[in-house]
C-alpha cells in the first residue's frame, strides 16, 4: 500500500495500541531532507511514543515507517541506528562509570560487533573525532571526567554529543533543553543550530520560543493524532491548537 | 587513560604480589596436603574471575556457574576414568574395559558419548567448548529475548538444579551421586603422588595467574567498556548501533569457559567430580566468594575465593554445624556494609597510604589512571 517517496522519512498510518488505547492513531508525516521538524503537543498526546516506534523501542501494530524508501518497522533497534537514525532520550541517557571520553568514544560508529570491540584500537583518528565532538559540546576540558560528575546540562550536551559522533542522517531529539538553566537553554540553542545543519532532525520540545527558533515545520499532536502541521506562525494561528495547547 | 599497555604499574605490583603467593609463598609455608587444599580453592577463582567479568561488569548475576565447572571438571573425569578403565585393571567387572559405575549399574557397552573421551586432545578441547556449547544456547535462547535481572538469575538456578538431576538420576552414564571417582593417572602419569600434586598446584597458578591477564585484557578493550556501559543502560548501548545480546552472550561464555577451567584442573587435583560441585549450593558459594572479594577487582575475587575458603576449612574442621550459617552471615554483612567487597575496603583505607608511599619512590611515572579518583572537581 505504501507509496515510493522522496522523502527521507515517511511515517504512514502509524498506529499503536496499549491494551486497546491508541496512543498513536493512524498517523502520517513525512520529513524532508535536512528539514528541522518539531513535534508539540499537550502531555499525553504520544510525541515521545511516535519517537519510540521510528527508533524500534516500541513495535507498531499497524502502519508503516519509511527510511530512505526502506521499511524498517520490523528492524531491530540497533539496525535502525546503523541505517542512520539516532535518539536522543528525555532525561540524560549516559555511561556514569565511564569518562566522558569513553562515553563518546562508545558512540564512535567503528567496531560495533563483539569481535570488532574486542579488536577495536583508539587511533588518531578516534582521538580526533572524540575531541572535535568534545569541543562543539562545550566538554573540551572534562574528557578525563566521569561522566557522574557532571551537571545536568553537562549530561545533556554529552547525550547530544553521543549522537553526533554517530553522524546519523536523521536526528530525533527529545526535549533537548528539558531542565535546564537559563544560559544553558541559550548556549544548548546554539549547539542545536550548529549541529542541525546536513541533516534532518526531530525534536519534541514545550519551549515555544525555542521552536519559534529552529523549526522549519510543527506537528501538533493531540490524543495520538495529528491536530495541525504547517510553518509555526500558520500552526500557532490554529484556533484548534490554540484550544488544546496554546491557550493554557 | 593511558596508551596501550592493559596492565599500568599497579596492575603489574597487585599481579606481581598475587603471583609471589600464590606460587612462592604460599608452597613453601604449607605442607602437600594444605596446598592442595589451597589449589583446590583456587580452582574456584577462576569461576569467581568469570563473575568478575559476567557479574560486576556486565551486571549479568548467573547462579549457575557451579554448571560450568562442573561440565569442565566431568571432561576431565571422564578422560581419567576411562583411562583408569583399561580392560587389565578391570578384569575382574562382568564387562571389563568400562567404568566401574557402569558395571555395577548393568551397562554393558561404553556409551557412545564417552568415547571420544579416550583422546586427550578431543577432552582438552571439549573442557572449553561442551561449557561454551550450553552457555552459547542458553545465552541465545535468554538474552535474545531479553530475559536479564532476577528472572535471568533464577533460571541459572533451576539449570544447575537441573544438571544435578540429570547427574543424579543417571547413574549408570555418569557415576551418579557419588561422581566420578578413583581417578588415577594422566597419560600413565600417576596424579596422586606428592609430587604430581605439586606440580598440578604450579599449572595451575599459572593457568590463574594467565586468566587475570585474559580477563584484565578483556576489560581494557572498548568490549570491556560497553560490558559497565551495558550494565548502567542497557538501551543506550543498543541505541549506539551495538546488538546488545550478542555481548551478553559472549561475556557468559568467557566467564563459563574460565568456570570449565577451574573444574577441569578441580579435579585433576583433587581426583575426582561429583554432583556436589554443579548444583545449587556450590553455585551460590562461588557467587558469594566473589562477593566477599569484590565484584568488581579481580585480584579482590582471587583474594574473596581464598579467604572465604580458609574460613571455611578453619570453621568447619570445629563448627561443622555453624559454617553456613557464617557464610550466610558474612554474605549479608559484605552486601549490606561493603558492597564492593574487600577490594573495596582495600580501595578506600589502605590504597590511600600505598599511593602516597609509591609517591615516595623515585621514578614514578606519571600520576597513573588511577578510574576512581575523578580527574576533575565534580559540579
Amino acid at each position: 500500500m505504501a507509496s515510493n517517496t522522496d522523502f527521507l522519512l515517511a511515517v504512514e498510518n502509524l498506529t499503536v495500541s496499549f491494551d486497546g488505547f491508541k496512543a498513536v492513531d493512524d498517523l502520517s508525516f513525512y520529513v524532508d531532507e535536512n528539514e528541522i521538524r518539531v513535534i508539540i503537543g499537550p502531555n499525553g498526546a504520544g510525541k515521545t511514543t511516535v519517537l519510540d516506534l521510528i527508533c524500534g523501542r516500541t513495535r507498531a501494530t499497524g502502519g508503516s515507517i519509511r527510511f530512505h524508501n526502506r521499511e524498517i518497522t520490523a528492524l531491530k533497534e540497533h539496525e535502525i541506528v546503523r541505517a542512520g537514525i539516532g535518539r536522543k532520550f528525555q532525561n540524560p541517557s549516559i555511561y556514569e562509570d565511564l569518562t566522558v571520553f569513553e562515553n563518546l568514544e562508545i558512540s564512535y560508529p567503528r567496531g560495533r560487533t563483539v569481535l570488532g570491540s574486542l579488536a577495536f584500537k583508539r587511533d588518531a583518528e578516534v582521538r580526533d573525532r572524540v575531541q572535535q565532538v568534545a569541543e562543539t559540546i562545550f566538554l573540551a576540558p572534562q574528557l578525563a571526567t566521569r561522566a557522574e560528575y557532571l551537571s545536568h546540562g553537562q549530561k545533556q550536551w554529552l547525550e547530544i554529543g553521543m549522537l553526533l559522533i554517530q553522524d546519523p542522517e536523521l536526528l530525533m531529539l527529545d526535549e533537548p533543553v528539558a531542565g535546564m538553566s537559563v544560559a544553558e537553554r541559550k548556549k544548548t540553542a546554539e549547539l542545536l543550530h550548529q549541529i542541525i545543519r546536513d541533516r534532518s532532525v526531530i525534536v519534541i520540545e514545550h519551549d515555544m520560543k525555542f521552536v519559534e527558533d529552529i523549526a522549519h515545520k510543527v506537528t501538533v499532536l493531540h490524543q495520538g493524532k495529528i491536530l495541525s502541521e504547517g510553518p509555526m506562525a500558520q500552526v500557532k494561528a490554529d484556533p484548534k491548537v490554540i484550544e488544546v495547547y496554546l491557550g493554557h | 587513560m593511558t596508551g596501550t599497555a592493559f596492565l599500568n604499574r599497579k596492575d603489574l605490583i597487585g599481579l606481581l604480589l598475587l603471583g609471589l603467593l600464590i606460587v612462592v609463598v604460599l608452597p613453601l609455608a604449607f605442607d602437600i596436603f594444605r596446598l592442595n587444599l589451597i589449589g583446590k580453592y583456587l580452582t574456584y577463582a577462576f569461576v569467581a574471575l568469570g563473575l568478575v567479568l559476567c557479574w560486576g561488569d556486565a551486571g549479568i548475576l548467573s547462579l549457575g556457574q557451579g554448571v560450568f565447572f562442573g561440565l569442565g571438571g566431568y571432561c576431565m573425569a571422564m578422560f581419567l576414568k576411562l583411562e583408569a578403565s583399561s580392560p587389565e585393571a578391570t578384569k575382574i567387572q562382568s564387562t571389563p574395559g568400562i567404568p566401574d559405575f557402569m558395571d555395577w549399574n548393568q551397562i554393558t557397552a561404553l556409551p557412545l558419548f564417552w568415547r571420544p573421551f579416550h583422546s586427550l586432545t578431543f577432552t582438552l578441547v571439549a573442557i572449553i567448548a561442551v561449557p561454551v556449547l550450553v552457555t552459547f544456547i542458553i545465552g541465545l535462547a535468554m538474552f535474545k529475548r531479553r530475559v536479564g535481572g532476577v528472572y535471568f538469575a533464577i533460571i541459572t538456578q533451576a539449570i544447575a538444579a537441573i544438571l544435578t538431576i540429570l547427574i543424579v538420576g543417571q547413574q549408570g552414564f555418569t557415576g551418579g551421586i557419588n561422581g566420578i571417582t578413583d581417578l588415577r593417572t594422566l597419560k600413565g602419569w600417576d596424579i596422586r603422588t606428592d609430587h604430581a600434586k605439586y606440580v598440578l598446584y604450579f599449572i595451575n597458578a599459572s593457568l590463574l595467574l594467565g586468566s587475570i591477564v585474559l580477563c584484565q585484557y578483556v576489560r581494557h578493550t572498548k568490549l570491556g567498556r560497553i560490558l559497565v556501559a551495558m550494565r548502567e543502560r542497557e538501551d543506550r548501548v543498543r541505541f549506539s548501533g551495538y546488538d546488545v545480546a550478542n555481548f551478553k552472550i559472549f561475556v557468559f561464555c568467557f566467564a563459563a569457559a574460565l568456570a570449565a577451567v577451574g573444574g577441569a584442573m578441580f579435579t585433576l587435583q583433587v581426583g575426582f567430580m561429583s554432583p556436589s560441585f554443579v548444583g545449587i549450593v556450590p553455585s551460590v558459594e562461588l557467587v558469594i566468594y566473589c562477593a566477599v572479594g569484590g565484584r568488581l577487582s579481580l585480584l579482590g575475587a582471587v583474594y574473596g575465593t581464598l579467604l572465604v575458603n580458609a574460613a571455611k576449612t578453619m570453621f568447619s574442621e570445629d563448627f561443622p554445624q555453624l559454617w553456613l550459617f557464617a557464610m550466610g552471615a558474612l554474605f549479608i554483612g559484605v552486601v549490606l556494609a561493603f558492597p564492593d567487597g574487600l577490594a573495596g575496603i582495600y580501595q578506600s583505607y589502605v590504597e590511600p597510604h600505598v599511593e602516597r608511599l609509591l609517591a615516595l619512590l623515585p621514578g614514578r611515572s606519571g600520576p597513573g589512571m588511577a578510574a576512581a579518583a575523578p580527574a576533575s572537581r565534580p559540579e
